[in-house]
């Protein structure tokens, strides 16, 4: 589903990404872990092209993005993403968050947005907030809605930079629910992650990040019992603690 | 190392704008303000009430005479305002335009016409260019307004749309919106909170320097009252009341937007 080949970004001086390549299955879980400054958000929001590349070629269901006939925006259709800071719009309710792009882009209905939406929101269970602004709701909430927001568009590829990152403690285990049982349901997804707990759940493949290079992938059994470079057992072993 | 991460307040980050040319609004929190502008609004409504009892000849003539000017002061105020938020929005747009040529030319028009005194626009648009292309006087004075008027919106809407957290693009942008989609649904509604505050300060401020079209032979306020004391020969007596009516439209003006950026205030909690 995503196929890229030696990507390089560099911010100023500093080599954000270093020729990474990295190829994703319908239906894949991915977990891509690393210290703060690895490169692991950058690579994430290539996906989309959220960020510009320097160098490499990235393809999504086999369309080159950076291709000047591929239409970004009908790409990015299929590409669900959640942040870490949530974005949601806050001069919308919970229900305009999830019906605004659905009518917009995807021109449907008004009742049809709003029925796709209700749905979400049961399923993120959030449903009794639908009328209210995204400003009164806690952290987890705002978060579960901003999946909601990306499911409604019926993405095919869900991306997450560091969703829970943001969150108090308490309410990361509501927001990895509902992303448990999105990749029980077979979606494919990109995750920017430090919850070891969840990729111990739903990863097919974890990578390890540092220095914008991938420095080491398996899946997580082999990240907890045996990673092979110094590095990834250092960061393994700070996050574990 | 550098990782570019948005933090996670982005979202509730509030950026208010100050640009100070119209008068000061006055704010509840303010007390010595909040005071000037009761003495100020009650005392010059008692001045002009004073006046017209104590000496109706020729202050009551005086009052009897500007209204018709009052409501052109207000028309070319209004019209030159509406055009000016619509070159403002466009200005804006075009100074955060990533398209060279876009962002020269808002550029540009906003350095010229800042550059320019007001008073220089107008002469210039009304007797320099009235030479190719005549105009009345009226559509010239709106005219130089709100192109001179536009430049100063740009900036704001500039501004405004710029204090909107990155995340709000991104965010619009990954559902699949176009820039201009994301632009219009996402980003230009937030940025209008932001700078209601400033748009309704150039308000007060445009409708003080409307005075200036009173050159071209636009029956504004001030022209009234020189046209009231070209014949009566009442030069203290009429630009006294021209003044304190000025005054209170203003304080009035300043009041009402307070007013509504608290309302816009409470919205917001």
């Amino acid at each position: 589903m995503i196929e890229m080949k030696g990507i390089v970004k560099h911010f100023g001086t500093l080599r954000a990404l270093d020729r990474v390549s990295l190829d994703v299955y319908d239906g894949e879980k991915v977990v891509i872990i690393g210290p703060s400054g690895s490169g692991k958000s950058t690579l994430l929001r290539s996906i989309n092209s959220l960020e510009w590349i320097d160098a490499g070629t990235i393809r999504v269901d086999g369309y080159d993005i950076h291709d000047t006939k591929t239409d970004i925006n009908k790409i990015r259709e299929e590409i669900g993403m959640v942040f870490q800071s949530f974005n949601l719009f806050p001069h919308k309710t919970v229900m305009e968050n999830l019906t605004l792009a659905q009518r917009v882009v995807r021109k449907r209905s008004k009742a049809e947005s709003i029925r796709i939406a209700s749905d979400l929101l049961e399923k993120v269970g959030i449903r009794e907030k639908a009328n209210q602004y995204s400003t009164n709701l806690s952290g987890g909430q705002q978060q579960r809605v901003a999946i909601a927001r990306a499911l409604a568009m019926q993405p095919r590829l869900m991306l997450f930079d560091e969703p829970t990152s943001a969150l108090d403690p308490e309410m990361i285990g509501e927001v990895l629910d509902v992303m448990v049982k999105l990749a029980k349901e077979g979606m494919t997804m990109v995750v920017v992650t430090h919850e070891m707990g969840f990729a111990r759940e739903v990863a097919d493949r974890v990578l390890f990040m540092d220095e914008g290079k991938i420095i080491e992938q398996g899946d997580p059994e082999h990240f907890f019992s045996n990673p092979s470079h110094e590095r990834t057992r250092q960061f393994m072993d700070q996050i574990i603690q | 190392m550098v990782e570019i991460k948005k933090q996670a307040d982005d979202t509730t980050k509030h950026v208010t704008i100050d640009v100070g040319d119209g008068v000061a609004i006055p704010s509840k929190k303010d007390r010595g303000l909040f005071t000037a502008w009761r003495v100020a609004f009650f005392g010059a409504i008692a001045i002009i009430a004073g006046l017209v009892i104590s000496s109706p000849d020729p202050y009551w003539d005086i009052l009897k005479f500007v209204p018709d000017g009052i409501l052109v002061t207000f028309q070319v105020t209004v019209e030159s305002i509406l055009l000016a938020l619509l070159i403002g929005l466009f200005t804006g747009l075009g100074r955060i335009s990533k398209n060279p040529l876009i962002n020269g030319i808002a550029s540009l028009y906003v350095e010229v016409i800042r550059g320019i005194p007001l008073l220089v626009q107008l002469f210039y648009l009304y007797f320099a260019l009235g030479r190719i292309v005549n105009m009345p006087p009226m559509t010239s004075a709106i005219l130089a307004m709100s192109i001179c008027y536009g430049a100063y919106m740009g900036e704001i809407f500039r501004a405004g749309i710029q204090s909107i957290p990155d995340g709000q693009m991104e965010a619009a942008r990954s559902l699949g919106m176009s820039s201009s989609q994301a632009m219009f649904h996402v980003i230009l509604p937030q940025a209008f909170k932001t700078i209601l505050p400033p748009v309704g300060n150039e308000f007060v401020a445009l409708l003080k320097d409307s005075s200036l079209v009173s050159i071209l032979a636009v029956s504004d306020l001030l022209r009234r009252g020189r046209e009231f004391a070209a014949e009566s020969f009442d030069y203290f007596e009429t630009y006294t009341m021209v003044a304190l009516i000025y005054l209170l439209i203003t304080l009035f003006l300043s009041k009402l937007i307070s007013i509504m950026e608290d309302r816009i205030g409470i919205e917001n909690e």
